[in-house]
């Protein structure tokens, strides 16, 4: 670790103001600290923001919920409103990490998670992610738990948060504040980067920008499931997941909203695939034409090579216990 | 007064004589409390945080010469003390009981992550950095890091390429064969405390706190490699976190520490960090394991051939004895066994809990699976029809051996007639279920030991042993030895451990730990009860020693009142004839219940079983612990545990807890544990045999052939993670 400035953000502004070259924004440090410990992330300047007032869950007026940045794991997963309207959040958070990481870490925060990816976190092997034009190792190396989905010659890592999943899946904004007090909002579809040449830039925040919270909409009706596969049964990054809220009107499905997990760079969202769904009486078929569409693009290296049937074989299951009649 | 005893003959049962009732009772570890509260304090605790701290540099290349280094640069640093590269410092741990130095010489790079410095600061995170910054010049060389490639050299020792009998006629001959190839991944024993040592000097005199299995040898391997006289050397280990083999030899962290304490004149403190220990600690090898099986018309066996390749660094004598139990186990008159050393630039291979028996009985008893569905024999009935009557190799008696007991118990408590012979049959909705057994089974040896017991002269006593507790129950199984033998309240007993001052046991490993320092505290024990019943003038045998009283004949008195000194005496065991003229081994059975799920290929264990004949069992609790431990390790074994080498340069990749997966809580079920009555005494006086291995023996196998019930997808390739099975499951 090397020696860096602390600073506790007073305010809001006073946060953004600081937040700029070289600093980090910390909040409960889970994944930061640990990438800092191993020099992995190297920030000059670390802005403590746990003191903020962004630590509320609020019902917003005419229905959806504002989850502040700084709202933990555990207390998000336990909230009432949360196990009630958005059930697979719960789901999602709870199968992540474990009870203590779960009560330090933060909605903001896991957000912004780095992928798990062996050669980023080995300061020893070339990563463009940490160290940008020295390479890719992990394509030609030890691939399992990479992506297949979304990558580029460049990085083919994986975003390892099951909650940003799940918010995918329920339509969640973000919202940030920039260092002018501006504040804006954008889906959490468009928060998130793709590769391409620059895998270093994860997400489409700037310098001094602050997410200071989370917004879900409206509860939808429908069957909220969270499926996540992994190789043990706790403590473990997802090698697929798949989030759906899937809404059945007489006998015909009329509306999915899906999200993928394990499987890309960011968490996964495909338009066509729940358009390929709408409407449509579930069947096996339909189910399978659906898994061909989500992955027409998949790519595997090798080793994780199996995600591309484990993801079909794990989005039919979904779909059918999401589409099966009520016992 | 010395009692000393060679094991030449059988002993007849002494214990079980006694009056106070705590051998084999339940006892709880009383190193528990204080490990729980915080008090108990492990190798990097110790001191009083004035000690330098030190952190090892990793090479980042697979073989070669460091050519150089910016040790200027780092020296520079704020609170940066020294950068240490002295030729003593090790390339890996030394091999368990190798009483001498392992191979020395950071300069010589053989394998990616070899510690090549250490960096000296004032603080933690001032060493951890500088040694992070520390720039390294290599001259690198090829390096082959593949042990299964076909271009790698391999080895073949002319003493373990055996042949007895015509296998391969025999396999021709075979109404039912078997002949299968499986391969086992490289494993580390992630024990929870890292490797951990504090050195201090006092003139030319060391005391190293160390995380150390076997403090005896470890002396020796610290003095050789230092080129100091082993007695000014005292290693203390009083608590270990956890071991399972990786901390049998010294280890480059404490010749570090103790370089860098006496160069700099001040106590120095290294500990490593989570990849260190899975980089430059032991790994547990990876194998390939061709079994061959041939059978008669019955399913017994006429033939059986085991044949290994493993690997390990050059100049490393282990290599990880894959066909131990395979020799002993089943009957067939023609045996076939060969043993390849693939030398590779990977970590260092040593002994990993149950060395040989955990990854060779995976082999050989999937194998025997495979055998049973081929003959259409029940699994069970199978084993029964092989168990020889007396050794199939060299014709030695077993010392004892409730084998088929354990298998027809283990059938009937876990409800084995339940099981569907026809794989893929079973489902509990998208799960479907299976059930496996396999056998069990590890050598058990005698090792010389000393123990030293002071009866008090107010009625109580101390055992003092270098033997050392690394979670196994020492502490507690010498203090209920010692309270049976003398008829002491266990309160009364107080144990000192992990201490070159005390007399030198076997240490911890070959699960031999509990029988042998046992035996030593006994011996000391029966050299006490002469000493009473000679005060009483009497014989050992008249006298009822029971919570503090000495009952003789017609005569009853405290003991502290017969006491009017202290007496000290050493016990003293050593391995004779016994181990020579019999087969020693525990046995047992494992059963398992497995659910995969139809759609993903996840395993996980329902239910376990293990019924065990482990001799006499010295504490009903602890020896439970350790066969929970060892079913645990077997889960991990089967399901989840994998450390990756990358095919470029053998460096290992997950090397974290994150990411080599170690079973967790929720992947383990009920786990239950029946001991057979069982009794040794061709072992030891005590009666008694080794846990701490037979649980993880064919543990891991019993869950593979649970996943072949449940499904017939026959996993060869360890761990039976979802991908492996997967690719075998009907289209969901």
């Amino acid at each position: 670790m090397r020696d860096f400035d602390y600073a506790r953000a007073g305010s809001r502004s006073d946060a953004t103001a600081r937040a700029g070259a070289g600093a980090q924004i910390i909040a409960g440090g889970t994944n930061l600290l640990d990438l800092m410990k191993l020099e992995v992330m190297a920030p000059e300047a670390v802005v403590d923001i746990t003191r903020l007032d962004l630590h509320e869950i609020s019902v917003v007026e005419g229905g959806g919920l504002r989850i502040g940045a700084l709202v933990t794991n555990s207390d998000l997963a336990a909230h009432d409103v949360v196990r009630r309207d958005y059930a697979l959040l719960s789901r999602a958070l709870l199968s992540g990490a474990t009870g203590q990481l779960r009560n330090k870490a933060t909605t903001g925060g896991n957000l912004l998670q780095r992928t798990r990816c062996f050669y980023f976190y080995d300061t020893a092997m070339p990563c463009n992610k940490r160290d940008p034009g020295s390479g890719c190792h992990a394509r030609d190396g030890f691939n399992r738990i990479l992506a297949v989905l979304g990558t580029s010659d460049h990085c083919i890592a994986t975003h390892p948060s099951d909650m940003a999943v799940a918010l995918m899946a329920l339509g969640a904004s973000v919202e940030i504040e920039d260092a002018a007090g501006d504040v804006r909002q954008m889906p959490l579809n468009d928060f998130y980067r793709l590769p391409g040449d620059t895998p270093h830039i994860e997400t489409v925040l700037e310098q001094g920008d602050l997410i200071t919270a989370v917004l879900l909409p409206k509860p939808v009706a429908g069957r909220q499931i969270y499926r996540k596969v992994r190789d043990r049964s706790s403590y473990a990054f997802a090698l697929v997941s798949v989030a759906a809220v899937v809404r059945m009107e007489d006998g015909k499905i009329a509306s999915a909203a899906l999200a993928f997990g394990g499987l890309a760079p960011k968490p996964w969202r495909n338009a066509k695939v729940e358009s390929a769904l709408t409407g449509k009486v579930p069947s096996d078929d339909l189910f399978g034409q659906a898994a061909d569409i989500l992955l027409a693009d998949a790519v595997g290296f090798g080793a994780n090579d199996f995600k591309i049937p484990l993801a079909r074989r794990t989005l039919r299951a979904v779909l059918r216990q999401a589409t099966e009649a009520t016992q | 007064m010395n009692q000393h005893l060679k094991m030449d003959r059988p002993q007849d049962d002494v214990i079980g004589t006694m009056a106070q009732g705590v051998i084999g009772t339940a006892a709880p570890r009383r190193d528990g409390p204080v490990k729980v509260t915080g008090q108990a304090r492990y190798a990097a605790e110790t001191g009083t945080g004035a000690e330098a701290v030190g952190v090892l540099v990793r090479a980042t290349i697979t073989k070669g010469r460091v050519t150089g280094m910016d040790s200027d640069a780092v020296r520079a640093m704020p609170g940066v003390l020294s950068v240490i590269t002295d030729k003593r410092l090790l390339r890996n741990p030394a091999q368990g009981t190798a009483n001498a130095a392992p191979v020395q010489d950071p300069g010589q790079v053989a394998y990616f992550g070899q510690p090549i410095a250490l960096v000296v600061a004032e603080t933690f995170e001032q060493a951890r950095h500088a040694a992070q910054g520390l720039k390294v010049r290599y001259a690198a060389e090829e390096a082959v890091t593949d042990p299964f490639a076909d271009t790698t050299e391999v080895e073949r020792p002319e003493a373990k390429q055996t042949e007895q009998g015509d296998l391969d006629a025999a396999m021709t001959a075979a109404e039912f064969s078997v002949d299968s190839t499986y391969t086992t991944p490289a494993q580390n024993s992630a024990a929870m405390e890292p490797h951990a040592s504090v050195a201090e000097w006092d003139g030319d005199r060391l005391t190293l706190h160390g995380s150390y299995q076997m403090v005896k040898y470890n002396r020796n391997e610290l003095a050789d490699s230092l080129g100091i006289d082993p007695a000014n050397v005292r290693i203390r280990a009083p608590y270990v976190g956890g071991g399972f083999g990786s901390k049998l030899g010294i280890a480059p962290e404490a010749v570090a520490a103790a370089i860098a304490a006496r160069d700099l004149g001040r106590a120095v403190r290294v500990v490593m960090s989570r990849p260190q220990v899975f980089e430059a600690t032991m790994r547990r090898s990876g194998t390939r394991q061709r079994v061959r099986l041939a059978a008669d018309a019955d399913g017994r066996l006429t033939g059986i051939g085991h044949e290994a390749r493993v690997s390990n660094l050059p100049d490393e004598a282990f290599s990880e004895p894959v066909t131990m139990a395979t020799h002993f186990l089943y009957a067939g008159k023609n045996r076939k066994y060969a043993h390849e050393i693939a030398r590779v630039h990977r970590t260092c291979a040593g002994s990993m809990r149950a060395p040989g028996e955990a990854v060779g009985m995976l082999a050989l008893e999937n194998a025997m699976d495979e055998l049973a569905h081929a003959a259409g024999i029940d699994p069970v009935e199978l084993r029964l029809r092989n168990i020889p009557d007396v050794h199939p190799e060299n014709g030695k008696d077993y010392s004892s051996r409730r084998f088929a007991d354990c298998l027809r118990d283990g059938a009937a408590r876990f409800g084995w007639s339940a099981r569907n012979p026809k794989p893929g049959q079973v489902r509990d909705g998208e799960w479907f279920i299976g059930m496996g057994v396999a056998s069990a089974a590890r050598g058990n040896i005698l090792q010389e030991s000393q123990a030293r017991v002071i009866l008090h002269a107010d009625a109580t006593a101390t055992v003092e042993t270098d033997m050392t507790d690394i979670g196994t129950g020492t502490y507690t199984i010498l203090a209920q030895i010692a309270a049976e033998m003398l008829g002491l309240p266990l309160d009364s007993v107080s144990v000192r451990l992990g201490d070159t001052d005390f007399p030198p046991a076997a240490g911890s490993g070959g699960s031999w730990g509990a029988g042998s320092a046992g035996s030593a505290v006994f011996l000391a024990c029966q050299k006490l009860r002469q000493s009473l019943a000679d005060m009483l003038d009497t014989d050992p045998s008249e006298l009822t020693l029971r919570d503090g009283t000495v009952t003789s004949s017609n005569t009853q008195q405290s003991l502290a009142d017969l006491l009017s000194e202290d007496l000290t005496t050493i016990g003293h065991i050593e391995p004779g004839e016994t181990s020579e003229t019999m087969q020693h081994a525990g046995f047992g059975a494992h059963f398992a219940e497995v659910a995969v799920n139809a759609v993903t290929g996840e395993s996980r264990v329902r239910r376990m079983l293990g019924v065990f004949s482990a001799g006499r069992i010295l504490n009903e609790q602890t020896a439970r612990s350790q066969c929970h431990g060892g079913m645990i390790f077997g889960i991990g074994a089967a399901l989840t545990e994998d450390m990756v080498h990358d095919h470029r340069d053998g460096h290992i990749v997950n090397h974290n807890l994150a990411e080599y997966h170690i079973p967790v809580n929720l992947d383990i079920p009920q786990l239950d544990v029946v001991f057979l009555e069982e009794r040794d005494a061709w072992a030891n006086p005590l009666q008694s045999k080794g846990v701490g291995e037979l649980g993880i023996s064919g543990a891991g196998a019993a869950i593979t052939n649970a996943i072949y019930n449940a499904t017939g997808v026959r996993v060869r390739d360890y761990p039976a993670t979802l991908d492996r099975v997967l690719p075998g499951l009907p289209d969901d």
